[in-house]
């Protein structure tokens, strides 16, 4: 089955859409009419040049390339994960914790992926590569976030309590322990409920691409299954990396809550 | 019989403090607030960083891990801190004897922390840290949140647990009266400096 592709003026239909809310909100004085001109606009350049970048990429093929492609998008992940914090580790540990974690477990679990379960021939082709660690990247991204902003939030507001559990004794690794764990629940979860909800509440995005771009559904499926499978590792692994290495550097060798290791909250 | 030693003990509010406390022995520090009362007690217990060293007995702080030594030099703050639902939860043996000696009904172990008046969480939290069996007690005014008859129970039952299992104490407390029943030395901090009374 071929895939029906879609001319310019049939996305302007779309557009001409999207163009009416505008007006619709506009007229019922809603002011949302800007905001959502200026989003749509960006979607379309954003993914227009991506759209360029992949075309290259693909036409070339050249593992460098794809390696530099991939370094950026681990970068632009790993500030993204920085500034989602409100209570930073300082001293670029902020950036490195979040990137090393997602370099780890992203990287890791994508290039099993390719070179033991999916298997294209070179290992590297951008056609599986990119997609799947995009996908990757940014569902890793999302936990390491979550669960490094939990930490380092309840450490600052519970640091009293950290401290109190240190002079009865207790290891750093026991007196940070509950909030450890809430940390690392806070990053899995959203990939927990994604698969709790998978196929009845929701029709994951990727396979409904798939299905409409002319894949059978059975071979989408599992492609989906695959997908949901190794974001849930990547993610895991990054939440976990990241919740060690940032609850390690809370403490010193003496074990010492080094709170002053944390940035005040920005406004 | 075990000794605390300063040696050189400093930070950035206090001059190195040379001191040593006997076993069963407490001594008292007391200082206008912010002078460093409370931040000398969290150097010796190595909960912040500080210049100096300190022994008990013959072992030096540095030799052994920071949780093995804060749990025999342990620390009550003035202001304790519970994590757990209940008050059993944060006891590690039951001390039935201590809180009957404090004035609690026997089943207040199984209290819940979110109920529980100052007055009350500060004796809890002295019963708690006794609980480790620690061999040197630090105490940062151990009744800042009692009246008077409480304190006197607490201070009579600290001083026979101090006398009965030989332990070293600094007392931080600003109560002269209090200081003159319970210490067998006295220092005050004045300018940064430890000066004895």
């Amino acid at each position: 089955m071929d895939v029906i592709d879609l001319s310019w003026w049939q996305l302007g239909l779309a557009a001409l859409m999207v163009v009416v809310l505008a007006a619709c909100t506009w007229a019922a004085r809603l002011n949302v009419a800007t905001p959502l001109l200026i989003a749509a606009t960006r979607t379309v350049i954003q993914l227009a040049l991506i759209g360029l970048v992949l075309e290259a990429l693909f036409a070339v093929g050249a593992l460098g390339w794809i390696s530099l492609m991939a370094l950026v998008m681990l970068l632009v992940a790993g500030r993204e994960v920085m500034a989602r914090q409100k209570h930073r580790l300082t001293g670029g540990w902020a950036f490195g914790v979040g990137t090393l974690s997602m370099f780890i477990s992203a990287f890791s679990v994508t290039i099993l992926t390719l070179v033991v379960i999916i298997g294209p021939e070179p290992w590297y082709t951008p056609q599986y590569a990119i997609p799947l660690l995009g996908m990757m990247l940014g569902n890793t991204m999302t936990g390491v976030a979550l669960s490094l902003d939990r930490l380092t939030e309840t450490v600052w507001r519970q640091r009293a309590v950290i401290e109190n559990r240190l002079m009865l004794g207790q290891p750093w690794q026991v007196a940070i322990g509950d909030i450890r764990r809430e940390a690392m629940r806070s990053g899995m979860m959203p990939m927990v409920n994604a698969m709790a909800a998978a196929g009845i509440v929701s029709l994951p995005g990727m396979m409904t691409g798939q299905i409409l771009a002319g894949s059978p559904p059975n071979v989408a499926v599992k492609y989906q299954i695959l997908i949901m499978f190794t974001i849930t590792v990547g993610t895991g692994f990054g939440a976990f990396a990241a919740v060690m290495a940032g609850s390690r550097r809370l403490f010193d060798d003496r074990e010492r809550l080094r709170i002053d290791r944390l940035s005040a909250a920005r406004n | 019989m075990p000794q605390l030693q300063l040696r050189g003990l400093g930070n950035a509010l206090l001059e190195a403090v040379d001191l040593t406390v006997g076993p069963g022995r407490v001594v008292c520090v007391s200082g206008p607030s912010g002078s460093g009362k409370s931040r000398l007690l969290r150097a010796i217990a190595d909960l912040e960083p500080h210049e100096g060293a300190v022994c008990l007995d013959e072992t030096d702080r540095s030799s052994l891990p920071a949780h093995v030594w804060r749990a025999r030099v342990m620390l009550v703050p003035a202001e304790s801190q519970w994590w757990g639902e209940t008050v059993s939860e944060h006891f590690v043996q039951p001390m039935p004897q201590a809180l009957k000696a404090l004035g609690f009904e026997p089943d207040a172990a199984s209290w819940m922390v979110s109920r529980l008046s100052s007055g009350e969480k500060q004796r809890l939290a002295l019963i708690r840290a006794l609980a480790c069996e620690p061999q040197a007690l630090l105490l940062d005014e151990p009744t800042a949140n009692l009246d008077d008859a409480g304190s006197r129970t607490v201070e009579d039952w600290l001083l026979a647990e101090v006398r009965r299992r030989s332990l070293p104490v600094l007392w931080v407390a600003h109560d002269s009266a209090q200081i003159k029943r319970v210490g067998d030395r006295h220092f005050h901090i004045r300018a940064g400096r430890l000066e004895s009374t």
